[in-house]
């Protein structure tokens, strides 16, 4: 694929430079996203996975290393950058404690505000983001801080998809949310990628809603990117990944060492519908069902 | 015996706004039991009242309705407050609420040093508890500077250097990475095996659970299912009716024996489900 949406060259962040607290979070990072990808991003706590996303949209300004969005460094016009803001949507971890207008309209609205749009396109787009969101209309005229904590984290998505941005980061968004809440947000993602095409990168400690949802994943440890792959190709190496403090969906565990012990199921089994799947066609085959 | 007992425990907040009074049940008619020594999981969606459930058993919260026993004693009764609280400490979520001081064994010692406990007794006590959640070397760093996990054993810590007999954690892990969880996990089932101390661990991280004695699940309010961990994730169907979580080996081989393949128990985790399903396949 030529033309990716996202590229940077040997990235690199040096925290405190010169001083005894020198640390280098982020090393030599060279990677290229695609247009309307998920990436699903992966890394223990301190991999500087979380440094390497606010890096993507220039909030952080990298030690040396460059970020190209759509061929352009990002880095090479000041004047440029805000607008890059616009097209790369960070949401941050516990995005709700930064909503802070009287109604959470106003507070979607913060962002196209910016962006100069006229009134009418706002209202639309306030509108739109709070259905991609899942957040139901009679919310928008609330105070956000009346809301309860899974919509006050839907009004913050909100806030950042009504940007309308090619890239869409989502840092850990399901932190701290219910089995239920988890899984609609996933699926509201999901949805919002799907209508919209853009480019979405997804931070996660849950390899479950990983496998569910990411076309490739980026796994980061120690500040460098150590794997790049389709989410199979990432999740069949369960030994690499142990050895770095992460670890693989159950279900692929489950499956690759029955794999190994000689039933024959795929490579990278990611969900339990799959796994059903392949297990009943065997038992189906032998005649055992 | 029971440690804790909830005896049709009800509780209801008012609401704030005017124009609607009705109050808001959170619990409704819970009668529960908590053995002396024992690991109990409570799971169950937000709003399910699991944390306001766990926040009577040390008289945070006060019944509405019903009553709260802790060892006999009345959680309702003012006079006997702190001898409640003293019995069953509780941890919560975030540990950056928890933490006080800026060096960890000054925060440990915090709770002993409020009780009135002797200086030479505390330094025993800090030392002990941070020993028991393998945190004694951190014990001059600074608790800012830990990650999660480690933060989260020092808020233990803190708790166990009271010498509660029962420790409450309410979604200890809900903050922390994998790692952290396993670590606070571990830390948990280490002290209540070794040192018999009770436990209830309110979580929506069904893993966490299987390594409890017993599992109690809330819904609405109510207690919608309890058992042992195989009891109640055998019953795949009522919690996925319920949307919740059931463990990736117990769902796949439920949905197998849904289609006729006969298992003797449904596996709890990745061990037991590829003993099970390799006896079928192989």
């Amino acid at each position: 694929m030529s033309n990716p949406i996202l590229r940077t060259e040997s990235l690199s962040l040096v925290y405190g430079k010169g001083t005894p607290f020198e640390k280098q979070a982020v090393k030599n990072v060279s990677i290229e996203i695609n247009r309307g990808e998920v990436i699903g991003v992966i890394g223990h706590t301190g991999s500087g996975k979380s440094t390497l996303m606010q890096m993507l949209n220039g909030l952080i300004k990298p030690t040396s290393g460059k970020v190209f969005l759509d061929g352009k460094d990002i880095h090479a016009d000041k004047k440029s950058l805000r607008n890059v803001r616009f097209r790369v949507g960070l949401v941050f971890q516990y995005p709700e404690n930064q909503l802070f207008e009287e109604t959470v309209r106003r507070d979607i609205a913060f962002g196209p505000h910016n962006m100069g749009l006229p009134e009418e396109a706002i209202e639309k787009r306030v509108k739109s983001a709070a259905a991609f969101a899942g957040l139901k209309p009679e919310l928008l005229d609330r105070s956000p801080f009346d809301l309860s904590g899974g919509e006050k984290r839907r009004a913050a998505i909100a806030g950042v998809i009504a940007m309308d941005p090619e890239v869409l980061i989502l840092d850990e968004p399901t932190a701290g949310l219910d089995p239920m809440g988890r899984e609609d947000l996933l699926s509201q993602i999901d949805a919002y990628h799907k209508s919209r095409n853009n480019t979405v990168l997804l931070v996660s400690h849950s390899m479950e809603d990983i496998a569910g949802i990411a076309d490739r994943v980026l796994v980061m440890n120690h500040g460098e990117c150590v794997m790049l792959d389709t989410t199979q190709n990432v999740f069949s190496k369960a030994a690499e990944l142990e050895k770095i403090g992460l670890r693989i969906p159950q279900i692929t565990k489950i499956t690759s060492e029955l794999r190994a012990k000689g039933v024959p199921l795929s490579e990278g089994i990611l969900t339990v519908s799959e796994a059903f799947e392949e297990i009943r066609a065997i038992l189906k085959k032998e005649g055992r069902l | 015996m029971d440690f804790i007992r909830t005896e049709h425990l009800s509780f209801y907040y008012e609401q704030e706004d005017e124009q609607q009074n009705t109050p808001i049940d959170v619990l409704r008619d819970v009668s529960l039991s908590v053995k002396k020594g024992e690991f109990l999981a409570v799971i169950g969606h937000n709003g399910s009242g699991k944390s306001t459930l766990s926040k009577h058993f040390n008289a945070i919260l006060l019944p509405t309705g019903g009553k709260v026993f802790v060892e006999e004693l009345d959680t309702s009764d003012e006079d006997r407050i702190y001898d409640v609280r003293r019995k069953v400490g509780l941890v919560l979520q975030n540990p950056d609420n928890q933490l006080v001081a800026s060096i960890v064994e000054e925060d440990v010692a915090f709770g002993p040093e409020n009780l009135g406990v002797a200086p030479e007794e505390i330094r025993r006590r800090v030392d002990e508890a941070l020993k028991a959640v393998d945190m004694y070397e951190y014990r001059l760093h600074a608790p800012h500077k830990l990650s999660g996990g480690q933060k989260q054993r020092i808020a233990i810590a803190g708790i166990l250097a009271m010498e509660p007999d029962c420790i409450v954690l309410d979604e200890p892990t809900a903050m922390l990475d994998p790692k952290g969880r396993e670590e606070v996990i571990s830390a948990v089932t280490k002290l209540n095996r070794e040192r018999g101390i009770t436990v209830v661990l309110i979580t929506h991280n069904m893993d966490e659970t299987t390594r409890c004695d017993r599992v109690v699940v809330m819904d609405k309010g109510r207690i919608l299912t309890e058992g042992t961990p195989r009891e109640v994730f055998s019953q795949v169907q009522l919690l996925r009716s319920h949307r919740l979580d059931v463990p990736q080996a117990t769902e796949l081989c439920s949905m197998l024996s849904a289609c006729g393949v006969d298992f003797l128990q449904l596996p709890l985790d990745t061990e037991e489900c590829v003993k099970v399903l390799s006896e079928v396949l192989l």
